[in-house]
């Protein structure tokens, strides 16, 4: 059974229709990736997922059962951890102040150290920094310590909203490389991503979503390869 | 709830000050000379109002300063807390004492009603803060703005249309509705039993103000703070933001309910609904502004420091609103998160340098 799986999904916005029935599955313990330019509806997807979005008709099965109804913060206790595009830190807060309230969820103050110590492994530089304000970070910290926080809420399922958005390259290898750290250690991700070509680096399988519509999945290094997408996404 | 009331001592030492002060303050005639200023008991007074000013200061920062949302009627849930405890002492004290001032004083039989009083008080303005939250889920900035500012309007134009107070020998004769109604109009509700001095307006000052402070420090504390940051992310995070806007308003409406019941009980304060306008409403929000959304020990020192700065200024009389707006304007001006912003002082880097024995390390290049 997969972890996740996406049913003809349907989300308009007024009179727009922003998904037009999409079918997505996410096998546990894979990196999956949506691929799609701006207003292809990847963001809505995630959005509908984490219980972010009401008025959206399908369905969404995780661990067999439907997320349909519930809200956001009953979804996260069932162990999705979205991280919000464009961050979504707390930038008056500290920085240890945004990780601990990433384990908001979660009662266990020595399994919560223990998960807070290995996000700070993988974010070096994020220790460095616990006791400023999360808003004096750079972008690409920030996109650190948006991950570490998600982390904290010790997921089956994370979902990464854009890591990539408005980062320095050599920013972005370095969060794609933790993505496939965090994989390896057993936690499902499906990956938003503009940047096709870092995104099929690390996924096993991919989606192309084109103005609400699945146009072309497969693995990630057959997509790679295929035409059509070196001609959209990978500048021939 | 149950982690915040921990611990004996800070409670034990809040009640202990607050006694101090009431047995220290003058009252009456009474005057200590300091050589350079004379200590009367006007200064008793305006000590008791900074008091409740704390209390309403600190709790109304819960809801605009740690949760972000906006209220503008907070002193109409002081008018709820005031008019309950009024009620109850009022009605209570004739009922079982025969006379409405007949157990004036500290630790007497009145004052047992009163404590009983200002927790109802308490309990009945959060009731109405949780119903005045529900609109929050949906509303947000000006619009929740104008919707509390509603509220307080009505509640004042009901109160406004309430049969006058009955005494000890009208109540014989008075039926239920009468008595249930008779909270004194737009004349306000006269004769309240003096109950309140300086040891329960301090205690309850004092133990409002380390509660907070530890509502700040808790998980609920940071989730408060993580919706006024951004909500969204707050959600993402598992924190059940609708649950926790409604709780804001009921924990601060708590609190300004208890304010109010010691404003009432004051010697020399009148309960009338013109006192509670939402003028007091804005003095409420400029303190939290000024002192920093977020910010206790802000709350605290613009809660002391505004309730005093008017009654310093008496002396360029009709001038004085117009040097205390100058006055706000200037400090918005060259502080614009407010003294503190969200910190407390004590976390604040341009004081913590004040402080610092050791000089600077210089680093190396």
């Amino acid at each position: 059974m997969a972890l996740l799986e996406i049913r003809n999904l349907n989300v308009h916005y007024g009179a727009i229709h922003a998904l037009q029935g999409i079918n997505v599955t996410v096998e546990q313990g894979k990196i999956v990736t949506l691929l799609g330019a701006n207003g292809a509806g990847k963001s809505t997807t995630l959005r509908a997922i984490s219980g972010l979005l009401r008025q959206v008709k399908g369905d969404i099965l995780y661990q067999g059962r439907s997320l349909f109804g519930r809200p956001p913060h009953d979804i996260v206790r069932d162990g999705i951890a979205q991280v919000p595009e464009g961050r979504g830190i707390f930038p008056d807060l500290s920085v240890l102040e945004n990780l601990n309230l990433g384990a908001y969820i979660r009662s266990d103050k020595k399994g919560i150290e223990e998960d807070r110590e290995r996000a700070l492994t993988l974010f070096p530089r994020i220790r460095e920094r616990l006791q400023q304000k999360a808003g004096t970070l750079s972008g690409g910290e920030q996109q650190m310590l948006a991950t570490a926080r998600a982390l904290l809420a010790r997921p089956k399922l994370l979902l990464l909203d854009e890591p990539s958005l408005g980062l320095a390259p050599q920013i972005v290898l370095t969060i794609f490389r933790i993505i496939r750290e965090i994989n390896e250690t057993g936690t499902t991700i499906l990956l938003v991503e503009q940047n096709a070509h870092m995104a099929l680096q690390a996924a096993h399988y991919a989606y192309v979503l084109e103005c609400g519509r699945i146009t072309m999945h497969d693995d990630a290094k057959a997509l790679a390869e295929s035409d059509a997408v070196k001609k959209a996404y990978l500048g021939g | 709830m149950v982690a915040l009331l921990r611990g004996f001592y800070p409670y034990a030492i809040a009640i202990l000050i607050a006694f101090v002060m009431y047995k220290v303050m003058p009252v009456g005639a009474e005057k200590i000379d300091l050589g350079i200023l004379q200590i009367n008991s006007f200064f008793t007074k305006v000590t008791g109002a900074i008091g409740i000013a704390i209390i309403m200061a600190v709790s109304l920062n819960i809801v605009n300063g740690y949760t972000g949302q906006f209220s503008l009627g907070h002193a109409g849930f002081m008018a709820i807390g005031a008019y309950t405890s009024a009620w109850i002492t009022h009605y209570g004290s004739i009922h079982f004492f025969g006379n409405a001032n007949a157990m004036e004083g500290l630790f007497t039989k009145g004052s047992a009603l009163f404590v009983a009083s200002l927790l109802a008080a308490g309990l009945v303005s959060a009731l109405f803060g949780y119903l005045v939250g529900l609109p929050s889920l949906r509303l947000r900035g000006d619009y929740l703005a104008i919707v509390t500012l509603g509220f307080g309007e009505i509640l004042r134009a009901l109160l406004n249309q309430t049969q006058p107070v009955l005494d000890e020998f009208d109540i014989e004769e008075a039926t239920r509705g009468e008595i249930f109604t008779g909270l004194g109009g737009a004349l306000g509700f006269s004769g309240v039993p003096k109950y309140s001095n300086l040891f329960w307006v301090w205690s309850v000052a004092i133990i409002t103000v380390i509660i907070c402070y530890r509502l700040k420090q808790s998980i609920h504390g940071k989730a408060f703070l993580s919706i006024r940051e951004n909500e969204i992310a707050a959600e993402a995070m598992g924190v059940p933001t609708t649950h926790y806007k409604v709780a804001a308003f009921a924990i601060a409406a708590f609190f300004a309910g208890v304010g109010g019941a010691l404003f009432a009980h004051t010697l020399g304060n009148i309960v009338s609904p013109n006192e509670m306008n939402y003028q007091r409403s804005i003095d409420f929000v400029i303190m939290v502004v000024l002192g920093g959304m977020g910010s206790i020990s802000g709350s605290v020192i613009a809660a002391v420091a505004l309730t005093i700065l008017p009654e310093s200024l008496r002396e360029f009389s009709e001038y004085r609103m117009i040097v205390y707006a100058i006055l706000l304007i200037v400090f918005m001006i060259v502080r614009p998160d407010g003294i503190f912003g969200i910190r407390e002082f004590w976390e604040v880097k341009w004081i913590r340098r004040l402080f610092r024995r050791t000089p600077k390390e210089t680093h190396a290049p």
